[in-house]
């Protein structure tokens, strides 16, 4: 069986790595191929790294980062934030990116997935949904969190899997930067409804919240940020207390 | 001198950073003289497997790399493309490993999942390629195909099925998982490959 993910999240800005609470308040916390480095040396499955000023200028700042974080690193990394075209996938697969993560401009055009997924294989495709329970159903937002769709997280995720997404990164956006816990029940919902991996993202306050939604949520793998970013706990000992629960996980 | 075959299957870059980062010389290449005449040959290969078998073809390498007599590791999509058969895209391939390729089928009740994305443990270690990695080692996948166990498996893995994580035949080595992307341990395989005769 293929071992659990962990995968800290770096969200980067003018080549730094900055992490907010509900994405208000930045505070930098450190330089992006270095802090990279280091999680990749305690033991980081995977790392995602999220160009935050995409929207804005820093984009090409982003992608000398990209090559960058390409030559120093021995793990697999995504690189996502502001990519709305298949030429903004191809420059980030040039400088080395292993996959790249799409959000709000699938949304807006879901035949992207199907065009970046055909050019460059579906393992390249990571359809990132951030989403938010409106009158007790789960829908789609986009613009990090801050306009609500009409569309029904669990009918976009399969839709996204069918266009040939490799994988799934789910955010609730009710949880994201609280710390207070995964929605394990959404995770365990949608995982029995796709045969492609899910990534759990978004309010992971301690080891005992991952552990969870690795084995009650049945996500494939756990993305964090601010845990790691402020040392709560670091990536090898959250593995170890993993490994001790029975989670399967690469040590 | 490395020759890594480019023949227009997405990132050869991963893999140019993997061999920098080890300290070897290398040229991407998809010239049969080159080829040819390079001390060791890498073939890696993203994407699908009929399209990437006949780029393959249209730039008159496949006889090329049956015909290779030095070292050849093939990576993930190069590897199934020294099978004899890939059942993405009903495809003849290499023939080079005695061994077919099919698709993964997923489970959801045992959480198995398609593709097979992220680290797996290898077993059954046999070639000089793992020298100094443990049994049970993690490795970095990703891949929905892969190779059925044979008599040329020199690791295997499971996801849902076992199947053919490494292969060798005479100077043919492949490997299903990515050994660029597989930190210290992918980094020793590479070394490894440099090493052998």
């Amino acid at each position: 069986m293929v071992a659990k993910r962990i995968i800290p999240c770096l969200d980067v800005k003018e080549g730094r790595t900055v992490k907010g609470v509900n994405f208000v308040g930045l505070q930098d916390v450190g330089d992006a191929v270095e802090l990279g480095r280091m999680y990749a040396a305690q033991g980081a499955d995977e790392l995602v790294y999220l160009d935050i000023s995409a929207t804005h200028e820093g984009r090409n700042t982003f992608t000398s980062l990209v090559e960058r974080i390409a030559r120093g690193i021995n793990i697999p990394f995504t690189v996502g934030g502001g990519i709305s075209s298949i030429d903004d996938a191809a420059r980030l697969l040039d400088v080395g990116a292993d996959k790249i993560s799409i959000n709000s401009a699938a949304v807006r055009r879901p035949q992207l997935i199907d065009e970046i997924a055909s050019k460059y294989g579906s393992q390249f495709v990571v359809l990132a949904i951030d989403a938010k329970m409106v009158d007790g159903r789960w829908l789609i937002t986009t613009h990090g969190g801050r306009r609500l769709t009409p569309r029904e997280l669990f009918e976009w995720a399969r839709e996204g899997q069918e266009r040939g997404a490799g994988e799934i990164l789910l955010t609730s956006m009710e949880h994201d930067g609280t710390r207070s816990g995964y929605p394990c029940d959404l995770f365990a919902r949608l995982s029995q409804q796709l045969s492609i991996p899910i990534i759990a993202s978004g309010g992971a306050g301690s080891a005992d919240d991952i552990a969870e939604v690795l084995s009650a949520g049945r996500a494939d793998a756990a993305l964090a940020a601010s845990i790691f970013h402020y040392g709560d706990i670091t990536v090898k000992e959250l593995k170890q207390m993993l490994h001790d629960r029975g989670i399967k996980v690469r040590l | 001198m490395i020759a890594i075959v480019d023949y227009d299957t997405g990132n050869l870059r991963s893999v140019c950073n993997a061999i920098e980062r080890i300290g070897a010389e290398y040229c991407v290449t998809s010239d049969a003289a080159i080829i040819g005449a390079a001390e060791r040959v890498l073939l890696p290969g993203v994407g699908e497997a009929s399209s990437a078998m006949e780029k393959l073809r249209e730039r008159g390498l496949a006889e090329v790399i049956k015909g290779l007599t030095q070292p050849v590791l093939g990576i993930c999509i190069g590897m199934q493309l020294m099978c004899r058969y890939s059942e993405e895209g009903g495809v003849d391939c290499l023939g080079i490993f005695d061994a077919d390729v099919r698709r993964f089928t997923p489970d959801r009740g045992r959480g198995v999942k398609v593709p097979h994305i992220g680290w797996n443990s290898i077993e059954n270690l046999r070639s000089p390629l793992f020298e100094g990695i443990d049994e049970g080692a993690f490795v970095y996948f990703v891949h929905s195909y892969a190779a059925d166990v044979c008599a040329d498996a020199i690791a295997c893995s499971i996801n849902g099925r076992r199947f053919a994580a490494a292969l060798c035949r005479g100077n043919f080595y492949g490997t299903q998982f990515h050994p660029e992307k597989s930190g210290d341990v992918g980094e020793a395989l590479l070394r490894n490959f440099l090493k052998i005769e």
